[in-house]
């Protein structure tokens, strides 16, 4: 139940790719002969069901290897552009690592950034951004549904505001292609990164969508050929373009139904979750939120001790012991959440293959070992014993 | 609505907890509390709710200063869990003179705890510090 962190493959998908990883292995870019021709007609075909997923024009998809890179060229991109006369960018807080790390490697460059912070929900302050917005800004960056807690931002209403302060709007929405409507125009965004193997793609493959009217100027990262209209150089990975196109059109069908049944599983794991325990606290805005995207935390229990209780199930933590460093989530601490809870928080995922027996399963092994651990816990002892915790002097150590 | 792979049977990989700390985790010795307010029990508790490490370590000791019963409470992680249990195994017979010459290293090395994880059998001898200074 990770599916933030990837997703199987779709059988249509698959399908999809087949031919292109056994017989139909043709350079897209050869010119000359009917392998070159017929890969190029699929390139061709998965650009169309890309764009036709967010209604852009299929001249505005650019495929790349991922997320991570369709981030990298939206936001060094064009930044470095227009570098002469705008050196500021704008992002949020809660933003993926690698939205965060261009904007660090940037401010090493000499641009300026500002990281605007998210109230209690997860949410930015639209005023906070308007007021943030200066005449050199060039970019500003936020994301459509967090990876860590679901929430969604108000993508269209800061649509409206970047375009009329004349500003680029980027939004990295991998964890939101597929699985919410989204439209180009009429959220006015003028970037967009896309990830597929968030939706049922193979990995490896993602796209990123730029404006073409007005045109949005972009520096190309990387140097070659001149293939994707100059803007990312390199053979166009065949088989895996047409597994992303594949993954979009299927997404396209399947979305409403899908978002259906999810929002009920979802209803059934949180309900079942609290009602049979107490002191469980939901991360982020419960309203404006993905339903897949399920961020609990369960006082008084470590999230790692808890995430090893839970061993036949694939979940991920929000606590420092999962992370490398022992610092707890940032996203959790950007929202405002109390350290301890930033310790004891779970993020569960529920997708397309989800079903209902894996969500009853992971509801009762998770209560059966809450109420576990809370025995073995000197926190609940304490609570129960009428303590308030928060006036304790904590040793360091 | 597609066919599902069978689960697979999950290898733990070397990066993964150890036997001996899953077996700690699964079936912790001495979880519990003694009675704090009994002149021969000696309680500590170490660390903080922010660092995701809080151990609370109980000692019974007799009137020739040997530790007759041992209790703890942890919240942290599966490591701190199984240091803590395994300490008290460790204290159980021994005077307290004997039980402070327990060092964290020697924990983390029962248990092959990985590097990064050192600091959690440390909280455990600091508990143990405090424990020896209460009665």
């Amino acid at each position: 139940m990770d599916v933030q962190a990837t997703t199987p493959l779709d059988p249509r998908v698959l399908d999809a790719m087949l031919p292109y990883l056994i017989n139909y292995y043709g350079n897209p870019h050869s010119r000359t002969h009917a392998y070159g021709w017929e890969s190029e007609a699929a390139m061709e075909r998965a650009r169309q069901q890309v764009a036709s997923l967010i209604g852009a024009d299929p001249r505005e998809i650019i495929f790349t290897s991922g997320a991570t890179e369709s981030n990298n060229i939206a936001i060094k991109g064009v930044a470095r552009f227009y570098r002469s006369r705008k050196k500021h960018l704008i992002t949020t807080q809660t933003e993926h690592k690698c939205v965060l790390d261009s904007c660090r490697s940037l401010e090493a460059e000499g641009f300026q950034v500002t990281y605007l912070p998210v109230q209690k929900s997860g949410i930015i302050d639209l005023k906070e951004l308007e007021a943030a917005i200066q005449p050199d800004t060039s970019l500003v960056s936020v994301m459509t549904v967090n990876n860590e807690i679901g929430v969604k931002q108000p993508i269209a209403e800061i649509g409206q505001i970047c375009s009329s302060r004349k500003v680029y709007f980027h939004t990295d929405a991998a964890q939101a292609v597929g699985k919410i409507p989204l439209n180009v125009n009429d959220m006015k965004i003028d970037l967009m990164s896309i990830s597929g193997h968030k939706i049922y793609g193979p990995k490896g493959v993602g796209a990123i969508y730029i404006r073409r009217r007005p045109r949005v100027r972009v520096e190309a990262l990387q140097s070659g050929g001149g293939q994707e209209r100059g803007m990312r150089s390199g053979t166009v990975p065949t088989p895996l373009v047409v597994g992303l196109g594949a993954a979009c059109e299927v997404a396209q069908q399947e979305m409403e139904y899908d978002h259906k049944r999810i929002s009920k599983l979802a209803e059934r794991l949180i309900q079942n979750i609290m009602k049979s325990l107490p002191d469980v606290v939901m991360n982020g805005d419960p309203e404006h939120h993905y339903p897949g995207c399920i961020n609990l935390s369960f006082a008084y229990v470590e999230g790692e001790s808890l995430l090893m209780a839970l061993k036949d199930v694939a979940l991920s933590s929000g606590s420092a012991c999962t992370s490398a460093s022992l610092e707890p989530s940032y996203v959790l601490r950007a929202i405002g959440t109390d350290e301890d809870l930033a310790h004891s928080s779970i993020r569960f995922g529920i997708g397309r293959f989800t079903t209902e027996e894996e969500v009853d399963y992971t509801v009762e092994k998770c209560i059966q070992h809450v109420k576990r651990l809370r025995e073995m816990s000197p926190l609940w002892e304490m609570v129960q014993d009428g303590i308030d915790l928060k006036s304790i002097k904590w040793t360091q150590h | 609505r597609s066919p599902r792979l069978p689960a697979r049977e999950l290898s733990a990989p070397a990066r993964l907890y150890h036997k001996k700390v899953v077996d700690h985790y699964e079936n912790p010795r001495n979880v519990g509390s003694l009675d704090k307010t009994s002149k021969n029990v000696g309680t500590g508790l170490v660390g903080a709710p922010a660092c995701g490490d809080v151990m609370k370590l109980q000692i019974q000791v007799d009137e020739k200063g040997k530790i007759v019963d041992a209790r703890f409470k942890t919240f942290g992680c599966g490591s701190a869990i199984a240091s803590s249990s395994l300490a008290t195994e460790w204290v159980k017979g021994k005077t307290v003179e004997e039980a402070l010459t327990i060092k964290n290293t020697d924990i983390a090395k029962e248990l092959c705890l990985p590097p990064v994880k050192l600091h959690c059998s440390k909280s455990l001898f600091l508990a143990e510090e405090k424990t020896q200074l209460s009665p």
